[in-house]
């Protein structure tokens, strides 16, 4: 019941598309208030990669507001790949970004979001997704929660270099 | 990693209330469910009653009923009403003064890190969701080899 209710709300209030040029724009300020940080250079960079061009396993969606007016043109926007063979691991989607517009959170655009780039990694042929999520941010590791993803058998380590 | 007993019948307790948040539900109830003892539980729904997490409902029919907001309580919020977990302090508690003892703690901390981070992420709903997946892959029929 809570699940239908939930999936009547995300498509009635939510459609996802992949991103366009004029998109990066509203990316770069999104990311602004969410982090920030400005990186334009990097967001541009990101969508010649991702976005500019449809690449068999690269998946670069943003969510817009559908049928009402917007308090903002993107709501959010998720990026991710598939990649094969690093660190050993088989054929597997990586979320790599995910971001959504702080005043529209808890309105179901993280879940389409989510569900759009599944359904892409699916589409591509692979059966797990995985994503990194700095330990203390606790509202993200809550919603990867949310959606079933579990810890996956890596670790991440790191050194400083002196 | 091992949680007290008070830790563990409030989380029991909360993903029962949680699953019939319209029912008020019994101690007993509870308590036969998982076979815990009503006294141990009646003192845990005090300090969740406190917390706001449930409600006491009196009367005939009466129990408990769930009053937090499962998207947002964690597990570590629960574990926090019972018990000290994974806090800076109760590391340093066994601060040494030799570096074998600072190189311990320090591998310490960091599965303490980790468990806080697990458990801070996952949430009342979080954890219904996981408990339903877990019982439709129980009731999934079992494919024989042909």
């Amino acid at each position: 019941m809570e699940a239908d209710q939930r999936s009547a709300r995300v498509t009635d209030a939510v459609s996802v598309r992949r991103v366009h040029a004029a998109d990066i724009v509203h990316i770069v300020a999104l990311d602004e208030r969410v982090t920030g940080l400005a990186k334009p250079d990097y967001w541009h960079e990101v969508f010649a990669r991702y976005g500019r061009r449809r690449v068999a396993g690269r998946v670069f969606l943003v969510a817009e507001a559908h049928g009402v007016k917007p308090r903002a043109p993107i709501l959010g926007f998720i990026i991710g790949e598939v990649r094969a063979w690093e660190f050993g691991s088989a054929p597997c989607g990586w979320i790599f970004a995910l971001s959504v517009e702080p005043s529209a959170r808890l309105h179901g655009v993280g879940q389409a979001l989510f569900d759009a780039i599944a359904q892409e990694f699916k589409q591509s042929g692979v059966g797990k997704m995985r994503t990194m999520v700095a330990r203390d941010n606790r509202l993200l590791l809550m919603f990867f929660r949310s959606e079933g993803m579990m810890a996956g058998p890596y670790f991440e380590l790191e050194k400083e270099l002196v | 990693m091992k949680l007290q007993i008070s830790s563990r019948l409030a989380i029991f307790a909360l993903l029962e209330l949680a699953a019939r948040p319209d029912q008020q539900v019994s101690v007993a109830e509870i308590g036969e469910k998982y076979g815990l003892s009503n006294h141990h539980l009646a003192k845990v729904l005090h300090t969740l009653a406190r917390a706001g997490l449930v409600r006491s409902v009196r009367g005939a029919g009466g129990g408990y009923q769930f009053s937090g907001r499962p998207r947002r309580t964690t597990l570590l919020d629960i574990i926090n009403l019972f018990e000290e977990f994974g806090s800076p302090n109760a590391s340093s508690a066994d601060a040494g003064r030799t570096a074998e003892e600072h190189a311990l703690r320090e591998v310490l901390h960091e599965i303490d890190d980790m468990a806080c981070a697990t458990l801070s992420s996952i949430t009342i709903a979080t954890m219904r969701k996981l408990i339903e997946r877990r019982r439709v892959e129980k009731d999934r029929p079992v494919r024989l080899p042909v």
